[in-house]
């Protein structure tokens, strides 16, 4: 074990260039894979913001008895996909209007009959803003004999459904050929390294050091370069969310950095790459000779 | 301790091995002579599990070189001591780092590496130079690097390609009275080599190798089994 410990340190004392060309490597492949995670991330967030704002407004019948409405305002709070139920009655809903709409203030002004109905505004829980649910829930609220209409937007949610699978498919190809082309190039560097210390594998075998005792010091050594790879990265990913951070605005919010799980998630892929890049390099070699 | 019965080897361009037959007795010292394209790396190859014959029996210290497995080859390895012409040092370990990596490798207690790596430095006049890089070191120097790591694990046989193919004439004598003094000890030797001269300095047994036959053998006439 110490032996083990050993030789891979020593690997990257006796070839800094090397270990550090190829800590750089990694580092910028899993950068730019990083990269790509921080503009996904970010445009979900932009995604959720707006999706924040999708609801369903069920307008009552005029002269609809307060309990009947208390009654209803509970029962749809109940429903799975619901979030909130806020009752607007008809002069809550004239105020608003009188301060919303300003073109149409005089109008509204001189008014003797309220002509505006009370409703139900109901926010529906994340991950049920899609058009099959905010439908679902719409139809259901039909069924009361009291409501009169029901409006959310069917287009605009369709849309922005779309928008999202288009997003989370190309967001899934992007990401899978950025990584696959960080996976490839960290390949490449770390069989340079094996190439470079073929000689040692070659005494290695000569004298009679077994498979598993030749793979230990290069599996470490890789685990290090892709550990410390993950590290550069992940500070070239904070630095770039720094200088952007400041000048980029999104929605009512600024940009947001990667979640600590993401962040570590990122660190183990550039692990998981050194370790099973060395692996097949290592056992390629070893077949080869 | 060696013995090879009716060994074939091909390769994709041509035959190396033709029915070589042959045996080696423990602590001998066997000179494989012969032109370039003999057959002589060949027979080095098979003894230590590098190439596995085409036909034939190939039979190194118990161990059956054709039915070899993957999980052999180490333990074949660590009873055998291997050097070659171009020495393979490691240029980055010194002369004491190089030995000790034949240890260290092959699983060796830590706190006896140091004591047996200045044995076989001693034993082959190096101890002087343990901390000499191979760069620092004459060919006849690294040689000797070459054939204390190929001691350190004490093999019982010793398979020498052309060691002293790269050096001048006094480091080929230096190397060669070496290679005497490990066989006097007991070990088996077996050394390829095309300098005859070293050859007919000795009444050591000599097997002569022409277009992958054994031509000639000057210990033919001992019986299999002999241990002389």
């Amino acid at each position: 074990m110490r032996l083990l410990v050993r030789e891979a340190f020593l690997a990257f004392r006796r070839a800094p260039l090397l270990s550090t060309l190829s800590i750089t490597t990694i580092g910028f492949s899993l950068y730019a894979v990083g990269l790509f995670a921080l503009v996904a991330v970010n445009l979900r967030q932009a995604l959720r913001l707006v999706e924040e704002r999708v609801e369903v407004v069920a307008y009552l019948l005029h002269g609809t008895p307060p309990e009947a409405i208390a009654q209803a305002s509970q029962d749809i709070a109940a429903f799975p996909e619901v979030a909130r139920v806020t009752f607007v009655s008809e002069d809550e809903a004239l105020k608003r209007a009188r301060a919303e709409l300003v073109e149409f203030r005089d109008a509204y002004r001189d008014l003797a009959v309220n002509p505006l109905p009370a409703s139900l505004e109901i926010q529906l829980k994340d991950g049920f803003r899609d058009a099959e649910n905010t439908a679902a829930v719409a139809d259901r609220l039909r069924g009361y004999g009291f409501i009169d209409d029901v409006r959310y937007g069917r287009e605009w949610i369709e849309k922005l459904d779309r928008l999202r699978n288009i997003a989370g498919l190309v967001g899934f190809i992007i990401g899978l050929a950025f990584a696959a082309v960080a996976v490839v190039i960290i390949g490449v560097t770390i069989r340079i390294t094996v190439l470079q210390r073929a000689r040692e594998i070659a005494v290695m075998r000569l004298v009679g050091a077994t498979h598993g005792f030749i793979r230990g010091p290069f599996l470490l050594e890789g685990a290090i370069k892709g550990l410390l790879g993950g590290l550069v990265a992940v500070g070239l990913c904070y630095a770039t969310y720094l200088l952007f951070r400041g000048q980029v605005q999104l929605a009512t919010s600024g940009i947001v950095f990667l979640l600590p799980e993401q962040v570590t998630l990122g660190v183990l892929f550039g692990i998981a790459i050194g370790f099973f890049g060395s692996l097949v390099s290592v056992e390629r070699h070893l077949r080869d000779v | 301790m060696i013995r090879l019965s009716q060994v074939f080897k091909d390769y994709p361009k041509g035959v190396a091995l033709k029915n070589v037959s042959l045996h080696i007795a423990k602590g001998e010292f066997v000179f494989l002579t012969g032109h370039s394209g003999a057959g002589k790396s060949t027979i080095l190859k098979l003894l230590f599990g590098e190439l596995r014959p085409t036909s034939g029996d190939v039979r190194v210290s118990g161990f059956s070189i054709t039915d070899l497995t993957p999980a052999d080859v180490p333990r074949l390895r660590r009873r055998l001591g291997v050097v070659f012409q171009d020495f393979r040092l490691l240029d980055d370990r010194t002369a004491e780092e190089n030995v000790a990596f034949a240890l260290e490798v092959t699983g060796a207690r830590p706190d006896g590496v140091p004591s047996r790596v200045m044995r076989v430095l001693t034993q082959v006049g190096l101890a002087a130079k343990a901390h000499a890089y191979p760069q620092e070191l004459s060919g006849g120097e690294q040689q000797r690097v070459a054939i204390a790591r190929a001691l350190v694990n004490d093999p019982t046989i010793l398979i020498a390609d052309e060691p002293t193919g790269n050096l001048d004439e006094r480091a080929t004598r230096g190397v060669f009275q070496l290679l005497r003094e490990i066989n006097t000890g007991g070990t088996c030797v077996v050394m390829a080599t095309h300098d005859l001269d070293l050859v007919k300095q000795t009444t050591y047994r000599t097997v002569e190798l022409r277009e992958g036959a054994v031509v000639f053998d000057s210990g033919a006439d001992e019986s299999p089994g002999d241990d002389a």
